[in-house]
Parts: C-alpha cells; structure tokens; sequence
C-alpha cells in the first residue's frame, strides 16, 4: 500500500506552511532518515524527513506552494515492490490549500492564541481607546516579534554602548526570531552568541553596565533566567542603593515569559510577581506591538536595570506600530484601552486581550467595562487604577500567573487602602489555577485564565 | 585501533535490538508530532541510540539513571513500557506521568528514572545527589547522569563535579556530546573542547569514547562503574555522537551542512555498526534481521495504538499530585 506523506506540523501553533523545494522526485528511492522537501513558516526553513522506505510515487503538492495545511498529503510514496500503479488519481488539494502563490502575504503569523475580535460598535458605553500620538501618524502593520527587533536596532543605531547576548541570539536569528538580522546589521561585537550558562552571563551583563555599557541580556524564556536571578536581583537591582547612589547598572533582561503551547511545568512559569516584588528593578510586560516597541526602546535608555517580559504567544500577532522615528512609550503609566463605566478589568501582557474580549462579551450583556493594561507593573500605576475604581466602583485584576502572592493580589490591597469607600462589591481575580501547568492538553486549557472566567469574574462583582 | 570489542551473539543480538527499538519509537514519535497528537517540544534521541545502550548494559539493576529533556531512549533502555513512554507523548492518562509531565518529564521509581529534567544543566547535581544518597545508604548503587555538550558549560556542573569529587560520590558524569546545543556547535560555545578533561582541576578522571559503537560504550562504562562503585569517586564518560534530527521539531538545521548529517549516517551509524558485525560473524542473517524489525515494529505499534486510544486525565487530576497529604 502506498504510504502518504502529509504535511507536517513542525511546531506546537504551526497551521500552514511553504513547501519551499522537493529534495526528491517521483521514482527516486528512500530511506527512513532522507531528506525529501524543505518547508517554511515564519519562524524557521525546515526539512520533511522519511520515515519508512520506499519509492517516491506520486509528489501532490508543487514546489514553491504557499499556505499548504498541516495534514494535507503531499506525497505518495511506494513500499517494496509496488508499482505506480497501485496508486490511485492523485487527489484534489482542497480548495483552502492554495496551488498559486498569492500576492505577497503578510508574514504568516505562527503563533495564534485566540484571535482578539475587533471591539464591534459596543451596544453600551464602553468604547476602545486610540494611543497617545500626533494627528495624522500612519499606521504600520507589525509583528510584535518584529516591534521588539525594531527597538533594539534602532537604539543600537542611536547608542554605541547598546549590545545584545543570549543563547542562540545571532547566528540562528534568535530562538524565536526576536534578534534577526541584528548580527547582519550590527556584527558579532555587538550581538553575541552566549553558552547556555544564564548565571554566567547574566554576571557578566552587569559587569558590563557596570563598567559603561547598556547590556540588553536576552533569556531564551524567563524560565531560565532562574538559574541567573541572583544577579538580577542581588547585584543588578541593589547595586544603585548599596553604593549609596554612585554605582549604576544600566541593563535590560528581557525574553518570553508565561505558558507557551503544551511545554509542561518546567517552561511555562509567569515571573510577573516575583521580579514586582523587588525595589530597585523596573518591571514591564507589554501587550501590543506599539507597546512591545515604545516600552523596549524606554527600557534600554532607562539608567535602572529593568525587567522586560514579553509573551511567546504574542510574537507572531500582527499589529498597528506608529510610523514615528522614535516612538517612546514611558514606563510607568498603564493605558486605558477600553473606557467603561460599570467594571475596572486589570490586566497585562496577553491577559490584555483576554479582557477586551471580555469586555466585548460583557457589553453585549450590558455591562460597560473599563480595560486597563498595566503595562508597567513595577512601578505600577495605582493612580489610573484608583481613578477608574472611583468611576465604576468595581474591580477585578486578571492575570495569568498564579493567584497567591500575585500582581492581583497586590492591585485588590492598594484599592482597598486607597478606594475603599467607593467599592460596591469586594474586589475579584482571575489567574492561572495552582498547580504546576500540566502538559495534557485538556489540563492545560482548565488551567490558563480565559475570557469566559474574566466574564463570570466581571458579572460577580455586578451581581449579575 | 585496537581489537574489536569481545561480544557473543546473545549479547550483540540484544543490544542490536535494543537501539533499533529506540531508533523505531522516536521515528514514530517525530510522525505522531507532525500529525499533532503531540505538542510542544519533542527532542528525539536518534542517532544516540549506541550511547545509554551500552551504558546501560554496563551497570547493574537498581543503579540510577538521570537525564535531561531528550529522555526517551533512556526510558526505552531501562526497559520502562515502550507504550507508557508514547502515551505520556501523547498526554494521555496511560502516561508515565498520567499526562501530567510530557515528553520532557517522565519518572520510574521502579526502574531507577529520574527524569526528564527541562532546565539545562539541571539534572547534574541532582545526579550527584542520588550519589550522594547511594554513598549515604551503604546500598553498593552507582548513580549515571547525562547531559549534553551544551550543559556541559553550566556553572552548576562545576560545582558538582567538586563535590562528588571531595566526597567520592559514586556517579558517572556521561557527556552526551552530539556537537551540537541547539543551533550552536561546540566549538562556538566552548574554549576547550575536550569535555572529558572537564572534570581535571578537580581530579575527577575523563575519558572520550566513541559514543556511536555501543560495545566501546559498554566497555568504558564498565570500567568507570567498577572505579566508582569501588569507592573512588565519580567519573567522567565523554561519548562522541550525533543527533541526526533537529534539536526539537521545530529546527531551521542552517548551523549544519546536509552532507554532514548524512555522512554521520551512513558512515557512523551505531545501528548499522551493530548491523554489520552480526551479519560478519554470521550471528544473524537479513532474514533474521528482518524479523527482529518486524517484531519491534509491532511492539512500536502498539504503543501508538495505546497513546492514541488512552483517554486524557480525568479533569480532577488537574488536582492531584501538587503536594502530599500529612496527618495532623
Ligand atoms: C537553563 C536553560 N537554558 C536554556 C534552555 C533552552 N535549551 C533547551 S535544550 C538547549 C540546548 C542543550 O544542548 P545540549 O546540552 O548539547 O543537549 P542536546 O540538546 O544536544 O541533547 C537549550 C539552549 C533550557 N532548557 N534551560
Ligand atoms: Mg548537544
């Protein structure tokens, strides 16, 4: 029987790729191991390896073919001793799997959590809310993967000192693609490659600062930057205050921070919490491209060292960036990005999108809500909180970390000390359910905050 | 070179099919991946098969095994249930871990697995915590841990090197040194690339050994289990090998020719290797051969038919496990 060869997903969030070449035509032999078609995504080249042995029948797809679907057959290959013939009328590609290549796409998007649907025209006064720029700026479509490289290759333009080290940051283009190009731009003086020892460099970025320089310290994800939180929190953040205000430590760690795609306990750990609770580091976790891009670029000229978490599943989200040569967003001021009069909703980095979600669901069940992304949570802004509890007189902080200890947690105790008064309800939270993140994928998704908990939260505190 | 490695039929037969288990699993492994029955990462061990084959058939039962994220062939040769391995893939309820863990995390108390660890370098000292434990308890055990040529750069290496040492742990450093860390090949990453001297400032003993034939594996393992179990401290194993795979699923392999990749497999591989000496001395013939196939084929069959047909945890085990209950 002929075996077919489907398109493959080549990693977790993966849906469509290119089948860029065929290393192999029809009749060639195999072996288990051969290379027989390289395939893109956005993130990577990568090569369809065989499996078993055989001959190569029938090839379905044609080279250079875009938005191929993961699963679509796309060769047919034969075992021992079968003949072409056994092979049935090559089947049609689905008309979704394009033959032609389109005009030129927008760079396929790989990591697709939820789609963040358009806030519609809300039946209830509660509307979204532009960014702070000049009249008349355009608008670019950008991935927040590329908003990030943006920053830091524009400040590296702007400041000599500015350099980048990380594992895997320059040759490979970063493990996730944040860093590409930058060697290319920049060379290997100023975009280094680092051993996979996070302590070590980690040091040594705060030596660098320490010595003059305006280290940007990539972690691969911020679950390996525990082997290197000593230095983050014992020599980067309390150096400033032990040397009485003499010794500076200019530096950015910065990396993916959060639960991925069905990696298990050990790679999915939000840190928000932890590095808030730190006097001495900045700490900000941006949602969108334009924020992505204003904050890094704030962070990297910050005299402080700052902490700078992004979220893998944001990388590939394609959004509006000012067209500005210097767009600066400052640290420390959260974003109304939903003005609403019933329910303050808190929330930041992917959380955002999660509660403007859920404030689309909430107005069309007539609860206006007001969605403030913190952006910056250390320093947090209590005053855009505070002033939005005075308003709506309720509140819930959502999160996907775990609850106890948490950024909620700390949100709810400043607006009771300070907003007591005006609260109709007792504060509520979502977060993440406390347990190490399972890997199974039935498990995964009861653990992870979703717009449906921010709904239920919203509507307890409405008693609705 | 020396004289071939002393090997019976019975034995080279064994190992033979040993590795060809692993080699069948993780090739289906990487096609239930691409069919999106399992997720995140994957890290196959093809390519490395001689390497935990013959270290394990150089230890003796009970002593301990620990490794990093590339775990599946250690669980294989340690002879934990080819289908519990694939369902925990698949993370499902019939999982090592219940489908709690995934392809990074399995554990075995009854076949002394350690894990599957995800933070590089991690497993290390934990390793030599086992040693220390064996060392403790009088009980005679070794403690083998493997970890990766990237690894092999982590300050915590270093710091366990030093104590097994000072306290003459009996555990085995295995450098699995596939040349590469991701996309960064050793000689990138590293100012001394002779990984087995890594422990020589501290006097702990080195060796480098052809991690592609698994009786040289065997035969090094053999002697460095003797020194340690002997109460001479740990020692370390550098096996010279080659994933033949990405590092994960998702890898743009730009850091390494195709031609290199493919001159390790047809030039080096240790199934092969082990092939063509039982075809030499006529312990086997093709059909034979054939059969042994046939018969892991199977065996991998039912794996995946078990890791597809398990149900996914029950959602109360969502619960379970996160710290144990204690009588007032
Ligand atoms: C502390 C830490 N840093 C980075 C990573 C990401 N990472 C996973 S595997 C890997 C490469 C390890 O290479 P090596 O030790 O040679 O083992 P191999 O994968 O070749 O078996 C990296 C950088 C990690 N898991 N943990
Ligand atoms: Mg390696």
């Amino acid at each position: 029987m002929a075996i077919d060869i489907q398109m493959p997903a080549l990693s977790p969030t993966m849906e469509e790729g290119t089948l860029t070449k065929w290393l192999v035509k029809e009749g060639d032999a195999v072996k288990s191991g051969d290379m027989l078609a390289e395939i893109e995504t956005d993130k990577a080249t990568m090569e369809v390896e065989a499996i078993d042995e055989g001959v190569v029948g029938k090839i379905l797809v044609a080279e250079g073919t875009q938005n191929v679907a993961v699963g679509t057959v796309i060769l047919q290959l034969l075992e021992d001793g079968e003949g072409v013939e056994v092979l049935f009328a090559p089947k049609e590609i689905s008309s979704e799997t394009a033959t032609t290549p389109p005009t030129p796409a927008p760079e396929p998007v790989a990591s697709k959590p939820e789609p963040i649907p358009e806030p519609a025209a809300a039946p209830v006064q509660s509307a979204p809310v532009e960014i702070d720029v000049p009249a008349g700026t355009a608008m670019v479509e950008t991935s927040v993967r590329d908003a990030l490289r943006d920053a830091m290759a524009e400040e590296m333009r702007r400041d000599e000192r500015v350099f980048i080290m990380g594992e895997e940051v320059a040759e490979y283009q970063g493990a996730y693609k944040v860093t590409r190009e930058l060697l290319q731009e920049f060379g290997d003086k100023r975009v280094i490659d680092t051993p996979i020892t996070e302590h070590g460099f980690a040091g040594i970025g705060v030596g660098a600062a320490m010595g003059g320089l305006r280290p940007i310290v990539e972690f691969m994800t911020w679950n390996f930057a525990m082997q290197a939180i000593d230095h983050i929190i014992n020599s980067a953040a309390k150096t400033l205050y032990m040397s009485g205000g003499q010794m500076r430590c200019p530096i950015v760690f910065r990396g993916p921070n959060g639960a991925a795609s069905r990696v298990g306990a050990q790679h999915s750990h939000d840190y928000s919490s932890w590095y808030a609770n730190v006097p001495g580091l900045k700490v900000v976790a941006p949602y969108d491209a334009a924020d992505a891009k204003g904050l890094l670029k704030s962070a990297i000229r910050d005299p402080n060292p700052v902490v700078f978490l992004e979220h893998e599943m944001m990388y590939g989200e394609i959004m509006d960036v000012p067209d500005l040569d210097d767009y600066l967003v400052p640290i420390g001021k959260a974003l109304v990005r939903r003005v609403g009069s019933d329910v303050t909703i808190t929330a930041h980095s992917r959380m955002v999108g999660r509660a403007l979600e859920a404030a689309d669901i909430l107005a069309g069940e007539g609860i206006s809500a007001e969605v403030i992304d913190l952006r910056t949570i250390r320093p947090l802004d209590s005053d855009t909180i505070i002033k939005s509890v005075k308003k709506t007189n309720r509140i819930v902080c959502a999160e996907e970390g775990w609850g106890q200890s948490g950024i909620g947690a700390e949100i709810v105790a400043r607006v009771i000390d300070e907003a007591f008064d005006y609260l109709d309800a007792p504060p509520a939270r979502v977060f993440q359910k406390d347990v190490p993140l399972p890997y199974a994928g039935n498990l995964e998704a009861l653990s992870l905050p979703n717009a449906q908990d921010v709904v239920v939260a919203a509507k307890g505190v409405c008693y609705k | 070179m020396a004289t071939k490695p002393k090997t019976s039929k019975k034995e080279l037969l064994h190992l033979y099919r040993e590795m060809l288990l692993i080699r069948r699993f993780e090739e289906k492994a990487g096609q239930l991946y691409g069919m999106g029955l399992i997720a995140g990462f994957c890290h196959l061990y093809i390519g490395q098969e001689a390497v935990v084959t013959g270290v394990n058939a150089a230890i003796k039962e009970g002593d301990q095994m620990i490794t990093s994220y590339r775990d599946h062939g250690h669980m294989l040769a340690l002879g934990m249930s080819a289908s519990g391995v694939m369902a925990e893939l698949t993370g499902r309820s019939g999982g090592y871990s219940r489908g709690k863990g995934g392809s990074m995390h399995m554990f075995s108390v009854e076949k002394s697995f350690y894990g599957g660890h995800g933070i590089v370098g991690a497993q290390v000292p934990i390793g030599a915590g086992l040693g220390l434990a064996n060392k403790y308890l009088d009980n005679g055990k070794i403690s083998t841990v493997f970890f990766g040529d990237g690894a092999a750069n982590q300050g915590q290496v270093y710091e366990a090197l030093n104590m097994a040492q000072l306290w003459k742990l009996p555990t085995l450093f295995i450098i699995e040194n596939n040349q590469y860390a991701m996309g960064t090949s050793i000689s990138r990453s590293t100012a001394q690339k002779d990984l087995y001297k890594r422990g020589l400032s501290f006097g702990v003993k080195g060796v480098q050994v052809d991690g592609m034939d698994v009786l040289a594996v065997r035969d090094a393992t053999k002697k460095a289990a003797a020194h340690a179990r002997s109460g001479k401290g740990p020692m370390i194993l550098e096996m010279m090998t080659y994933r033949y795979r990405g590092h994960s699923m998702s890898d743009p392999a730009k850091y390494r020719t195709r031609e290199e990749v493919s001159e390790m497999r047809e030039e080096h591989d240790p199934i092969d290797m082990a092939k063509n000496r039982l075809l030499k001395e006529k312990w086997a013939d093709l059909d034979a051969l054939k059969a042994i196939d046939k018969d892991i084929k199977a065996i991998v069959a039912e794996a995946v038919e078990f890791a597809k047909t398990s149900p996914e945890p029950d959602p109360s085990e969502l619960y379970t496990d996160v710290l144990l209950e204690v009588d007032a």
